[in-house]
């Protein structure tokens, strides 16, 4: 009778501390998770726990961040350690805009079938002035925007 | 609203008709989307869509480069000027002599494409010379 107790007694306690460990990484992840709220850069990157390993996946946006974050995660009470599988998206390469002589001889180039078009350029920007016909101004601007203009100020009245 | 906002039903639309290296990105207040069309219908599609949000092309805040896909092995252009005929010169630029002249509708042959604006070419007759690529139409 009193060994039967005892080993209830050991069984309660023995699922209890086996229970116990289940919802571990549960709380782990949770613990994570307020680490990713706090630091907007952390927004797109995502968590997931298991046996104490924290496994990040996601974007941020460069590698200092990647790495501030696997730190930040590590210190987090009950990770034992981090799969850091966060991607840095590849950069996007800037316009290019072409320098003042080749742009003016290019819109030169562009605008020259074009008689009532007047065209200038400063700093990248192509100032159009006079008229045209509606009927020709797509082509015209599709052809000055394929010049790598910084931008077009198109004051041309359309008939 | 936000340029990229703005020109939403336009980079949609170059997502959706196959344009290939499509980049849209924002800088000092202009939005530039570059991309390569697989061929001029759907060049002339996206104008038109640019259209429908800025009918002349006024507000200053887009640069639409796109280009069209050319197969390396087209060798014959038509000349598609609006009516005249097309010089053919020396140089890639409206500044160099002309040393010959294409018909309006006349099939050409293409030598090499020098630039994004000027194509090398040779008529019928052999004169061989630059032309402005946007009066040229590869065929097929």
């Amino acid at each position: 009778m009193k060994m039967t107790k005892v080993f209830l007694a050991l069984l309660v306690a023995g699922t209890v501390s086996f229970v116990s460990c289940k919802p571990k990484d549960a709380d782990v992840k949770a613990s994570v998770d307020k680490v990713l709220v706090i630091n907007p850069d952390y927004s797109n990157a995502v968590v997931t726990v298991t046996d104490g390993v924290a496994t990040l996946t996601g974007e941020v946006k460069d590698d200092a961040t990647k790495a501030a974050l696997e730190a930040s995660v590590k210190n987090v009470k009950g990770v034992k350690s981090v799969v850091n599988n966060t991607v840095v998206p590849a950069p996007v390469a800037p316009p290019v805009i072409a320098a003042d002589d080749p742009l003016t001889a290019a819109v030169k180039d562009a605008t020259k079938d074009y008689p009532g078009v007047m065209a200038t350029v400063k700093d990248g920007v192509i100032s159009l002035t006079g008229t045209i016909e509606k009927s020709k101004l797509v082509k015209l601007m599709q052809a000055l925007n394929g010049l790598n203009p910084k931008s077009i100020d198109n004051k041309l009245t359309v008939k | 609203m936000t340029l990229t906002e703005k020109y939403k039903p336009l980079t949609d639309a170059a997502a959706a008709s196959g344009v290939s290296d499509l980049q849209v990105r924002e800088q000092d207040n202009v939005l530039y989307i570059d991309g390569v069309a697989p061929n001029g219908e759907v060049k002339d599609q996206l104008w038109a869509k640019y259209g429908e949000i800025d009918p002349n092309f006024t507000g200053g805040d887009l640069v639409l480069d796109i280009k069209t896909s050319i197969d390396a092995n087209v060798t014959k252009v038509k000349v598609t000027t609006e009516s005249s005929n097309l010089n053919i010169r020396k140089g890639p630029g409206t500044d160099q002599p002309i040393v010959g002249k294409a018909a309006h509708g006349e099939v050409i042959t293409l030598v090499s494409r020098a630039n994004e604006q000027w194509w090398q070419v040779r008529t019928a007759d052999g004169e061989e010379g630059y032309a402005y690529a946007q009066y040229l139409t590869p065929e097929a």
